[in-house]
Parts: C-alpha cells; structure tokens; sequence
C-alpha cells in the first residue's frame, strides 16, 4: 500500500528513543540493586516514554506520517519505525498505561514481591514496556516478532513472580501457549518472506500484490490468524488467561491486561489492513465471518463465566476475555465506524479495565486476598477505592457519559449499517451480562455488612489511590469529551480503510 | 437570553442542599423550585438550544407550551413535595427529591432523543433513592426491582434512538408515530414507565414501600414524564384508547381489594393515568387538552392523598385499611384535606378532577367511542368507590382503631393545604388551568348535563357502598398478600432468572411450573459448566489447549483453501 510520501522527520530521534528508553533502562534497574533505586528509573523512564509518545502524536497529527530508519539504512532493507494515526495512538495509550501503573507500584509491589526481587521486577516491567512499544513502533514484520518475544519472556518472569505457587504454573502454562503464539506468527512472517523477499510492512504491502490467492500467503494467513487470536486470547484460544491474570501479582495484572492484549490486537490491524490488505483479507478469504462468530462466542462464554465467578480478580479476567471479544468484533465489520469502535475500545478498555485491576490491587494490598467475600461492606471500608471499582465497572457497562458507552456506541452503529439487527441486539444483550457480574461486586460492597470479626480495614496509600482516581477520571473524562480518542480512532480507521484499496 | 436550563437549577441545588445540615436543609430545598419558578417564568416557546456532541445535533432546551406547561407543574409538585418533607425528610430523599425533580423537568425540556433518554435513565436512577431510604428489607428489594425495570426502558429507548437515528438520521424528539421499529422499542419503553396493564406492576409494587414523602415524589413525576412523552410522540394512536381503557378499568378490582392504603392509591394511580391515556390516544385538539389538563390536576390532587396517608403513616407507622380508623379524632385537619383529595379524584363538581377529566369524556362522545366511553364512567364510579370512600373511610372513620396519635406536623399541613386549595381553585376557576393549556381551549365544563350526570354517577356510586357496607357484601379489610403480576417475578428467587420468568411466564401463562423449572435448569447447568471449576472455567491441561489451537489453524487452513 501507498501511504503519501511524507518528509522523512530526520532531526528527530523520538522514534528510536520511545523504545530505547525503556530498553536502556531494563538493566540499569537490574543492575541498580535498591528498589528505590530502581523504582527511580523505572519511574523516569517510563513518563519519558509518555512524553515521547504525546510528542509523537502530536507530529504525526502536524506534519503526517514519520518515517525513521534504524541506524540509518533505509527502508526496505533496514529496519523502518513508522508512525501512523493508529499507532501513534496505541504508543500514547501503552506508555500512560505503562506510567501511571509505575506510579502506583510501590505500596503495592512492597506487599507482594520479596524486597531482594523487586529490583528484578522492575527491570523485567521495563522490558515488557519496551516490547509492547516496539510492535506499536516498529513498521518491520519481524521486528514486531522480536518485541513481541520480549514483551512475551518479560510478562511471564512477571507473572511467575504472583505470591502463590500456582503463579508458576499459570506462567509456564502462558509460557507455553504465548510461545506457540509467537512461533505462529513467525512461520507466517517466514510465508510471507518466502514468497516476497521483503520484511518492511509497506514493501511487503505492495509485494504481495500478485501472489495474494497463492497457497503460501493463505497459510501464512492462517497461522498469523490462529497465533495472534492466542496472544489476544480470543475464544477458544483464551484458555491461559483466566489462570495467569488471577495469579500474577496485581501491578502486573493492570499492567498486562491494559497492554498484553490491546497490543495484539493491535498487531491484527496492522497486518490484516496494512500488510494484507482489507481486499485479500475479507474479500477472498471467509476470516471475518469466523472472527465474528467466534468473538460473540466469546462474548456470551466468558461474560457468563464471569457471572459465576467467587474470585473479583479471575471474574475480571474472564470480563476481559469478552471485551477482546467487541475489539474484534469491531475489526471484523471491515467498515470505518466499526474499525474506529475495535480502536476506541481498544483504549477504553484499557483505561477502564486498569482502573478496575488496580482497585482490586488496593484491596489486595488490604485483604490479602480478591475473594468476593472480601469485598463485604468494603463500600464504607475503603470508600475511594470502591467508588473508583463502581465508576470503571458503570463503564465497563456501557453507561453514557463514560468511555464504555462511546466504544459500544460505534460497535452498534457498524452494525446497524450493515443491516445486521441480530448483532446489535447481541451486543445489548451482552451489557445485560456485564451488569450482573458487575453488580454482585457493587451490591456485596454496599449492601452487605462485613463479618463480625473483621479486622479494621483503611483505606489504600495515597500513592495507589492517585494514580486508581486519574485512570477512573480518565474514563468518564474520555466518555464525554471523544474528540482526541474517537476522533483520532476514526482517522486511523478511515486511514487504513482506504490503505485497503490499494 | 439569560436564563439557565431549568434542570440545571435543581442539579446545582442539590448539591448546596447536601452541603448543609439541619434546619436550613429543609429550607433550601423549599427554596429551589421557588428559584426555578422564577427562572422557568422568563422562559418563552420557541426557545432551542442546539449542541453538537458525538457530532450529533442536540438539542438540550426545547420549549413549547406542553413542554412548559410540565414545566410549571413539576416545580409546582417539587415545592409541595419539599415542604411536606420539610419535617419527614433527611439528607439522602431530599437530596434524591431534588435530583429527581431536576431530571423530570429536563426530561420535559429534552428537544432531543439522547437527551431525553439521559433523563429517563436519570429519573430512575434519582427516585430509586426515595424507596430505599424507608431502610427496610421491603423496600430495598422492592426498590431493585423498581431500578431493575425502570433501566429496562431506559434501555428501550436508547435503543429506539439508535434505530430511529438510523432510519431517518435525526435525533429529534417530536411527533413518531407507529409503524418503525424504532417507533415500537420508543413506544415500550414510554409503556413501561406509564404503568400499562402488564407492565404496572414496578409501580404498585415499590410505591407502597417508599418513604412518606418519597412516595409523594414518586406520585409526581415518573409517570407524567411518560405522559408528556405519549403526548409529544404518539398522539391519535388509536391502541392508545384501549391501552387507556384498560388502565381505568382494571386496577379498580386490585384497589378494592387491597388493603394498604398507598397500594390502593398506586392503583388508582394508574386508573388516573388511563384517562390521560385515552385522550391522547384520541388525538383531537379537545382530548389531548384534557390529557394534559388531567395529568396536571391528577399530580395535585393524588400528590394530596399520598401526603395524607403519609402523615398517618408517619404519624402511627400503619398503612393497612384493617390496622387504621377513626383517626379523625386525632388528626381532623388532615382527614379534612385528604376528603378534598378524594372529592377532587372522584371528580365532584367545583373540585379539580371534575374540569379535566370530563374533558376526556366529552372528547370521546364527540368521536364516538361509546363502548370505551361506559368502560371510563364504569371506571369513574369505581374511582369514587375506592379512592374517595374508601381511603377517608377506612382511614379516618370506620371502626375506632384506638389509635391516639398528634396532628400531622404543621410543615405537612400547609403542603396539603396548598394542594387542596389549588385543587379547589382549579375545580372553581378552571379559565386558569385552560388558559394554559397547549392546544388552545374553549370547553365549558360547568354545564348542567355535564354537572347532573356526574352528580348522579357519584351518588349512585355512594348509595353503593353504604348498601354494600350495611348488608356486609363489601370486602373487608384483611391482612392479605394481593397476586398481581408481579408474583410471577417476585416469587422466582435469583434475580438474574427474575427478568426471564416474567418474560416466559408472560408468554406462556399457564404452563409456569414446567418453565420455571426449566429456567432453574438452565442456571444450574450454566453454573456447573461456567462456574468454578465447571468446564469454561477450569484450568485446562496445556496440551489441550494446544491441540485446539492446532485444530483450529486447521479448521482456518481448510475454510481458506476452499
């Protein structure tokens, strides 16, 4: 495909260094020995990773698309950094995720993971950040397999580092799973290398042209297609998620949950609608009906496993599962305002399914434990941080006024324009469901007096309470005022719809 | 233009009105509808104001004469309401009053679908608050229900929005009609909340649960919120004539049978809005005049009976027809207002019921309903038979209950007051009421066919009951559990079943048990397959789950091969 040329931005280095940064400071953390210490640069570096992605943004917003080339060798045989609208956008929404979870680590890190272990910790979370910015960054296929394997090792020492011993279960099983994942994804690069001899997207793009209905490229589409649905963990591939987002400590929980998954989904985009193409993609292949299908599927199963859940953190994991269901479900409407609801979503639920982790994390570093009897009473035992649980979870339903209500808006309207009554009324119903397990969390907080013999409870440190208060702002602010997330999703939409025709 | 949004008046309120404590509670709150009746006075029709959101056209102010007509009749409703719970109030249902005035009068100001349904939806969420501050177990299940049904609707109509922007690519609130799809889920979602047969039962169940004085808010708003709404979208639908003929119709068998007093003033409640109903549904200049002519009286004069039998509760904590009587001793002033409740909702001459709802009745003569006209004069004897005997008589007469108790506080007296002197006003002076109304009125109530035949109607009616009483025929009052439909929802225990019971017990009606059953199945074996431990949420071995990912790269190998 043919983005316009746009100026090569050659007196900047913000491209490389959004994901330097981070990279630099993996072991400088390990090597820093202190926690202070290396919550310090983890800290610094992870704002600065903010910074550089609001710089970006506003760049590609000024002046279009960047261009860099990685030491200098131009593209299509060096590495290319390309930043467009859709991906300065997820940069922007990774490294706040990536900022404001640092910010809130501390306390909570303190009461999880052993003092000799949290310089460790820090590193291995600065090494996730690098990853998860590199697939946004990078405009190289293989690349994005070599950040996705260091976003991959780095989540599952993160996730092994969970209190119980099952955490190491849960992460082996990740392990094993993400690894499958990635090789997928590899031998579909491997496919595509094959048939065009190129690994730069845009190259790759046009390459692939006159071999698109060749059996390598439909193969390689397929094992793109099945890895990346388990990175994302779409139904029926999300079977490593429930296990390994309840186990992993709860900084790594919001962490992961907010950028793990939206960065694959992110990869979907970009290689169905950039490298693929929306005319191979849907046209000749039948991968948007089976997307469709399996993302309600995945909807309805992990929503009403959600309903039945005891523990509020595995409950929101299973919430989870389903959210990555309306990503999808948005993408595979292959229509502008569909892509723009799969975007937004994309962000939203990132925002507000951070939200609801960290307030659990506040409970955890209170309780002890997620257990939903835990939460009896907790509405007037931890006022701030229940109040923050309920706004993120309003919105987890969809109500107006905050972020849910924007994404589903946009789901519902590409499928009213399709004439696709059925899944609309899906989608509504779906709410329905978010609303009961949404709801027993709200209604044993509030309406359930705790047990005669629990130990006084205050309320979470400030440090956690802040950075829980901004991201639950950050959802209702972004609910109303959806000018900056909804407009810039619909121009990436718009952006990649007509990258398609090509 | 420098005036506010009349909602926003009450929204800034009650924040100053949670602020403060005490004393100077209870009189801000009065003092806010005051401050919007002065800020909705300088409001004229044909104000609009436009705001683009979503890049969506709203329309937050729109102000036409019905629109304003509600206007003056909600802060008229709020301002007696606030002074009755001057003394029965606390923090939360004054709070929650003010809000839920606020969103009643921005729902009647919305030009705008959206903005209606962020009303509507707010309605609910305000007034659940009124329920659940009786702090009783009743009230906080009765109270979920009431929130549970009530967002139902809300749900409705932001999906009738979407559809009908879809269809025609505006969002504005005026004249639907029926026939889309989008006019249907719209014309529900009203439905709901206008309490038609079937869908009533949110109302009779939770009203009687409120508070004192929230049930005198609740009276007020939610229902003629809906009737604005009927109004300004449906006029002439000629359903609206039988839907509204049943409403008067059959909650008289249910209001004479129920014992606690409130609970038969919800049915009436309905019975009432049945009327306003039917003129709607006729649609003509005359019936849609006395529509809204009724739904402003019936806001006053049932606004009067429920602060009536919210003194007596709040003055002995009763409210069953068997555990009261002879409380006119004690509390005379407040049996004298609440019989002029009950001769302006039994539609006496001089008194307010009178004016309007003979309006309905002349307009369905002139269009020839004459069925459903007997079916509304059988309606208006009953109304009389249990609103005007027998909520005065098992209340404040009948057998002496030895209850000695004070006289209603003075703040409730002069909010009762104030409503029984409009209701006189309006029944004695009906040019100021008409002179109000949206569809430009010339009727003349006071004529002497129209005077005599209600005379007759109602002393028949009266002859009635005093031979009934007498050969002991009536039904007596009795602790007793009365089914209405809400039994089939109420009974089924998990409330995530409740929603679904209804829907299949409504639909195949006799055949309950099997069904139920059958619901109780399909939740067990969900939560055998999705709950801990059941097959969707167990840990899975991690071979498995890579064969599935295996079979599934074949499964996608194959559908794209071919």
């Amino acid at each position: 495909m043919n983005y316009p040329d746009t100026a090569l931005v050659a007196d900047t280095q913000l491209p490389a260094l959004q994901v330097v940064i981070p990279l630099l400071s993996a072991p400088l953390c390990a090597l820093a020995r202190n926690r202070r210490a290396a919550y310090a640069i983890t800290l610094l570096a992870s704002w600065s990773a903010l910074v550089i992605a609001v710089l970006l943004l506003l760049r590609v917003h000024a002046h279009g698309t960047i261009s860099y080339a990685l030491g200098g060798w131009a593209p299509p045989w060096g590495i290319e950094y390309r930043i467009d609208y859709l991906n300065a956008f997820v940069l922007v929404l990774l490294s706040s995720i990536g900022a404001i979870v640092a910010a809130y680590a501390p306390a909570s890190v303190d009461s999880e993971i052993p003092r000799d272990r949290q310089p460790l910790f820090y590193c291995a979370y600065m090494l996730c950040l690098t990853g998860v910015l590199g697939i946004a960054a990078t405009g190289d296929a293989f690349n994005v397999f070599v950040f996705l394997e260091v976003a991959a090792l780095s989540s599952y020492i993160l996730i092994s580092l969970g209190k119980s011993r099952k955490a190491l279960n849960a992460a082996y099983q990740y392990l094993v799973m993400g690894t499958i994942g990635s090789t997928f994804i590899l031998i579909g690069i491997g496919f595509l290398y094959m048939m065009t001899g190129t690994l730069n997207m845009v190259d790759l793009a046009e390459r692939l042209a006159p071999v698109r209905t060749t059996r390598p490229v439909l193969t390689a589409f397929a094992f793109f297609t099945v890895g990346v649905s388990i990175k994302m963990a779409l139904f029926p591939l999300h079977l490593w998620l429930p296990n390994a987002y309840t186990r992993a400590p709860s900084v790594v929980t919001a962490f992961i949950a907010s950028t793990g998954t939206k960065v694959a989904v992110y990869i979907m985009i970009r290689f169905i609608f950039t490298v693929y193409g929306v005319q191979f993609a849907f046209a000749s292949t039948p991968v948007a009906a089976a997307l469709i299908s399996l993302s309600l599927l995945g909807i309805f199963f992990a929503s009403t496993a959600a309903i039945f859940q005891r523990n509020v953190k595995r409950m929101l994991a299973y919430s989870s599962i389903a959210q990555i269901g309306y990503m999808v479900l948005g993408i595979s409407f292959v229509s502008v305002n569909g892509l723009t609801g799969g975007i937004v979503h994309l962000f939203n639920h990132a925002l507000m399914k951070g939200a609801l982790f960290l307030a659990v994390g506040c409970v955890m570093l209170r309780m002890k434990r997620t257990k939903l009897e835990e939460f009896r009473g907790l509405g007037y035992r931890m006022p701030v941080t229940m109040f923050a649980f309920t706004i993120a979870g309003l919105s987890m339903i969809g109500v107006p006024m905050t972020v849910g209500f924007v994404s589903k808006w946009y789901l519902i309207l590409a499928a009213l324009e399709k004439g696709w009554w059925p899944v609309a009324a899906l989608i509504l119903l779906s709410s329905l469901l978010a609303v009961v397990y949404i709801w027993r969390v709200i209604e044993v907080a509030y309406f359930q007096k705790p047990p005669e013999d629990a130990p006084p409870v205050t309320e979470a440190p400030l440090s956690m309470l802040i950075p829980l208060c901004v991201l639950t702002a950050a959802t209702i602010y972004f609910g109303i005022f959806t000018g900056a997330t909804a407009g810039i999703a619909h121009r990436a939409a718009e952006m990649l719809m007509a990258g398609g025709v090509h | 233009m420098s005036s506010f949004h009349p909602a926003l008046i009450f929204f800034v309120g009650a924040i100053l009105v949670a602020l403060v404590r005490g004393r100077l509670q209870a009189f801000l709150a009065v003092l806010i509808p005051v401050v919007g009746a002065w800020n909705i006075l300088h409001l004229h029709a044909g104000i609009d104001w436009n705001v683009t959101l979503f890049s969506y056209a709203l329309h937050p102010m729109h102000v036409d004469r019905l629109s304003l007509l509600f206007g003056y009749l909600f802060h008229l409703a709020a301002f007696i309401g606030l002074i009755f719970a001057y003394r029965a109030g606390d923090t939360v249902q004054r709070v929650s009053a003010i809000l839920y005035a606020g969103s009643a009068i921005g729902a009647v100001f919305a030009g705008d679908l959206i903005t209606l349904f962020i009303f509507w939806e707010l309605l609910a969420i305000t007034s659940v608050f009124l329920i659940w501050a009786r702090r009783t177990p009743r009230a906080m299940r009765a109270g979920l229900r009431y929130l549970v049904i009530n967002v139902v609707s809300g749900v409705l109509l932001l999906s009738g929005a979407i559809v009908h922007y879809h269809d025609t690519g505006s969002l504005e609130f005026g004249y639907i009609g029926l026939g889309s799809l989008a006019s249907w889920l719209i014309f529900l979602a009203i439905g709901i909340k206008c309490a038609w047969p079937g869908l009533h039962n949110w109302l009779t169940d939770a009203y009687p649960e409120a508070t004192p004085a929230g049930a005198v808010f609740l009276s007020a708003f939610t229902t003629k919120v809906a009737v604005y709404a009927l109004a300004r979208a449906f006029p002439g639908t000629e359903m609206l004539i039988y839907i509204g003929a049943a409403m008067t119709a059959f909650p008289i068998f249910f209001a004479v049978i129920e014992n606690d007093l409130r609970r038969v003033l919800s049915y009436s409640m309905i019975n009432q809005i049945g009327f306003m109903v039917c003129g709607i549904g006729l649609g003509t200049q005359l019936a849609l005049n006395g529509a809204v002519a009724h739904a402003f009286n019936d806001v006053l004069f049932k606004g009067l009976l429920f602060m009536s039998m919210g003194a007596v509760l709040y003055r002995t904590g009763r409210i069953n027809g068997s555990d009261l009587g002879g409380l006119y001793k004690s509390m005379p002033k407040t049996a004298g207002l609440c019989i002029v409740g009950a001769a302006s909702i039994s539609a006496f001459p001089l008194f307010s019921g009178f004016v309007s709802k003979s309006m309905v009745m002349a307009a369905l003569l002139e269009e020839h309903h004459v069925v459903v006209w007997f079916v509304l004069l059988f309606a208006s004897a009953g109304v009389f038979h249990h609103a005007g005997i027998k909520i005065p008589f098992f209340a404040f007469f009948s057998h002496d209950a030895k209850i000695r108790v004070k006289e209603a506080p003075r703040s409730m007296l002069i909010a009762m007051g104030i409503g029984a002197a409009l209701c006189i006003f309006i029944g004695s002076y009906p040019k100021a009421l008409y002179s109000l109304l949206p569809y430009g009125a010339d009727y003349a109530p006071y004529t002497i066919t129209h005077v005599l035949s209600q005379c007759q109607l109602l002393f028949w009616s009266a002859l009635a009951f005093t031979f009934l009483k007498l050969t002991g025929l009536y039904p007596p009052e009795l602790r007793s559990v009365n089914l209405d439909i809400e039994w089939f929802y109420r009974t089924a225990a998990p409330a995530v079943v409740r929603g679904a019971v209804y829907a299949v017990r409504a639909m195949r009606g006799a055949a309950s048990a099997a069904s139920l059953a059958l619901l109780h199945g399909m939740i067990d074996s969900a939560r055998v397959t999705f709950g801990p431990g059941g097959r969707q949420s167990r840990t899975w071995p991690t071979g498995t789950i890579a064969l599935l990912a295996a079979f599934l790269l074949g499964v996608y190998l194959v559908l794209f091969y071919f």
